[in-house]
């Protein structure tokens, strides 16, 4: 159960920015800046926390995260850069901004003083079952959140008007076009949407697993969830278990230190697990038709 | 005649740098009634949709609609006035489902909440309405084309448009689905909707329209009736006469020049495209391949010009097999190629005529002296090929680019047919040409089979199969479903073939 309960908290990083992925690839731009996205949530997280509490700290995020979308959006959407690109662009922006900013504002270029987090969850009876303790006691609202999240993804994008055109978007613009739908507007939203939840992503690490904010942590848990995104075919709920996935290697890979195996194999358990699925699914895998490629409207 | 009408187009002028698109033309449309707009390509039958439609604006002239002018200022405007556009090329999301397609952009929903349930009857209400066969549950990429242009033409109604109009809507259906398109119109119109059908298959247009305009240089010719003939319209739409049937000489095959044997195509995935095809052609003889495009022809013909490798087979060329699978090989053994996409593969549009000319010639001596071109020779040989093809061209060195159509399709058999091929293999020759370059590439392949060579014609046109071929195959998933001789099959037997509907038993023969 400790493995249980280990594992769940490390998904949650990864669910989160790869629903925000969900998003933005449905609708047809890749964002393989997500994390950047969530090196920044992480910085803003931490940063939002010190000053005003968690809550605060998952806000400024969202809102870091928003912004840094934004400009992914701007630069593919409006302008027509290559997503791949851009998305590097970000990544690399992420790590100096957030250095910039920890000098500047914590004093230290790698770290964050400690900050608090939330007060953790526990579910009432189960909590009291020796066994069931881990998974049933100290539950960060995040997790809760995340869980959530995932319902209300699926929800969203297949029973909403909002869900159908944004689809739709993402598999021939052209047609959506011809419809009388702003490809534009819905393109901004599925990449906002990425933000926001790269952003939470990265608040999740400083403020629920790492108490502090520290240059790297993400550990490439973006690119991690873009594989979750495949290995989840698209969908929020493919994308939830492709995430558990992860995590659970993620989990076992802090256990298994003990062992005799060079402590350097058993951290790159995960990385090398992405690796193994992916080159296993892609083949299957069925991507929006039109995601990576810009949309240039026609001129009447 | 139109007692009221509903569309009012008067002295529409429409100028693109260079060229007056449209110039002052003026057509009339009653309500409940199948218009043709009939012309050539660059007639601009397309422009002047797109004027309707609102995607352009007329520099001159005046749009009445139910009798009241209109500046349309783009679809959304258009199809509020009840305009609609069924486009040439689908407009579709492939994943999606044939409801979704349709509702798409004005979907029942509260809230933001979408309602399938809703969204599902409507859908199967317009099609029980309009008498369409169409499951509302469907993916679109599982349906035929002739499905699919059913779902255009829902969506347009499902939008509340009384003026349909239709960009070439029978060029990608074989013969039932037309039959079933023009069943569908006439409920169309028997429902008080009007209809714009623009083509160049006189056919078609003959069969199905009330009246027919006639454009030509972007002018009105004239506005006939349903009864003309197909003769009249086709000097009208030319501006001469035009020899509508071919002169075909008596066949006279000669010894096998190209076979295909058990010859199995495969894609990067290992999927089979092309399933034991066996095939041969004799000199003095057109093999023709009809099918739907999708079925393997494509791939079939890169296989025999050596473009692609080969999963299973061979390919033999004057009764040898061809040792090296290669383009270089075929070529050097005499098999000439027209390929089905002249500007990619056909041509190298911003390379000179000359240049175009001796591609694949290149390394003939005639054309060397050491490692440099020799240019007089090259350009003697120019000369003479553009003028024996009649390719129209102000001089040998206008990029390729700057040629019509046509002239580039002249070009490409000036080269293929230079150097006496043994095998000419033609994939859609006369795709997307005029009426005379038609006429003049449909020449061509009888001519190289008046000289004896080996001509393997695929197309997706039937009446341009079953005139010129002494025999037909029609391919269907990969397969040759069913071999015909030349009078041998009708069109809608085709058809069927096209479709899968039907299978001779050929597994097996060898």
């Amino acid at each position: 159960m400790e493995l249980v309960a280990s594992a769940i908290r490390l998904t949650v990083p990864i669910l989160l920015a790869s629903l925000g992925a969900v998003f933005s690839e449905r609708g047809g731009v890749v964002n393989i800046g997500l994390e950047g996205i969530m090196i920044v949530g992480t910085f803003f997280g931490a940063l939002g926390a010190l000053k005003y509490g968690p809550a605060a700290g998952v806000a400024m995020a969202a809102a870091a995260g928003l912004a840094l979308a934004l400009l992914h959006a701007v630069v593919t959407i409006t302008f027509h850069v290559d997503q791949i690109i851009s998305g590097v662009a970000l990544n690399m922006l992420a790590g100096g901004l957030t250095r910039f900013l920890s000098i500047l504002l914590f004093g230290m270029a790698t770290q964050s003083p400690g900050v608090p987090g939330f007060a953790p969850l526990s579910v009432p009876l189960l909590r009291d079952v020796p066994f069931l303790r881990p998974v049933a006691s100290g539950i960060s609202p995040l997790v809760v959140l995340a869980a959530l999240a995932v319902v209300a993804a699926h929800l969203i994008l297949t029973r909403t008007v909002f869900g159908l055109r944004l689809r739709a978007v993402g598999e021939n613009p052209h047609a959506a076009d011809t419809l009388g739908l702003n490809v534009y507007v819905l393109r901004y939203s599925g990449v906002l949407l990425s933000g926001v939840f790269a952003g939470v992503a990265g608040s999740y690490l400083a403020i629920e697993q790492g108490r502090h904010y520290f240059e790297g942590m993400t550990q490439g848990r973006g690119f991690i969830a873009l594989a979750a995104l495949i290995f989840g075919n698209w969908w929020p709920v493919g994308a939830a278990a492709a995430s558990a996935l992860f995590g659970f290697f993620d989990a076992l890979s802090l256990r298994v230190v003990v062992t005799g195996v060079p402590y350097q194999f058993i951290t790159a358990l995960p990385y090398a697990v992405s690796i193994l699925v992916l080159a296993g699914v892609v083949r299957r895998a069925r991507p929006p038709a039109a995601a990576g490629r810009p949309y240039v409207k026609e001129e009447g | 005649m139109a007692a009221e009408p509903v569309i009012q187009l008067r002295d529409i002028t429409k100028r693109f740098p260079g060229v007056v698109a449209n110039d002052g033309v003026t057509v009339e449309v009653g309500r409940g009634e199948i218009h043709a707009v009939v012309g050539e390509n660059g007639a601009g039958k397309s422009t002047l949709m797109k004027i309707l439609y609102g995607l352009y604006r007329p520099d001159a002239g005046e749009i009445l609609i139910r009798g009241r002018p209109v500046a349309l200022d783009g679809p959304r405007h258009a199809l509020h006035l009840g305009i609609g556009m069924v486009h040439q090329h689908f407009m579709l999301v492939p994943g999606f489902t044939v409801t979704e397609n349709i509702i798409l952009g004005s979907e029942p929903a509260s809230h933001g909440r979408l309602d399938r349930a809703r969204a599902r009857a409507v859908v199967a209400r317009l099609c029980q309405q309009f008498g369409f066969r169409l499951d509302p549950d469907a993916q679109v990429q599982t349906l035929s084309v002739g499905e699919q242009q059913r779902i255009e033409i829902l969506k347009v109604l499902y939008r509340g448009a009384e003026i349909l109009i239709l960009d070439e809507p029978t060029a990608v259906l074989v013969p039932q689905e037309v039959e079933e398109l023009f069943t569908n119109l006439r409920r169309l119109r028997a429902d008080g909707k009007t209809i714009l059908f623009i083509s160049h298959k006189l056919d078609e247009v003959l069969a199905i329209a009330d009246r027919i305009t006639v454009l030509r240089r972007g002018r009105v010719v004239g506005t006939v009736a349903a009864g003309a003939t197909k003769a009249a319209l086709a000097e009208m739409m030319v501006g001469r006469p035009v020899l509508l049937a071919l002169e075909r000489s008596p066949a006279a095959p000669g010894e096998l020049m190209l076979e295909a044997q058990d010859l199995t195509v495969a894609d990067g995935d290992g999927r089979a495209l092309v399933r034991g095809v066996s095939l041969a052609v004799r000199g003095g003889e057109i093999y023709a391949i009809a099918g739907v495009e999708g079925n393997g022809q494509s791939e079939l013909v890169e296989a025999l010009v050596g473009l692609r490798p080969l999963a299973g087979g061979r390919v033999l060329v004057g009764g040898a097999p061809v040792a090296r699978h290669t383009v270089r090989e075929a070529r050097s053994r005499g098999v000439a190629h027209v390929p089905e996409d002249r500007h990619r593969r056909g041509l190298v549009l911003p390379m000179a005529v000359w240049e175009n000319l001796i591609l694949g010639h290149h390394r003939r001596r005639s054309f060397l002296r050491g490692p440099f071109l020799r240019m007089p020779a090259i350009l003697e040989f120019g000369r003479q090929r553009v003028a024996e093809f009649d390719v129209r061209v102000p001089a040998l060195r206008t990029p390729a680019l700057a040629l019509s159509g046509g002239n580039q399709q002249k070009l490409v058999l000036a080269r293929e047919l230079a150097f006496q091929p043994r095998v000419l293999i033609a994939a859609q020759p006369t795709r997307g040409l005029d009426i005379g370059a038609t006429e003049f590439v449909r020449r061509q392949l009888l001519a190289a089979r008046a000289e004896g060579r080996a001509v393997l014609l695929v197309s997706a046109d039937l009446d341009e199969v079953l005139t010129l071929a002494d025999r037909i195959g029609v391919m269907y998933n990969g397969r040759i479903a069913a071999e015909f001789a030349h009078g041998e099959a009708t069109p809608a037997e085709l058809g069927l073939y096209m479709v899968g509907t039907e299978r001779k038993g050929r597994e097996g023969a060898p």
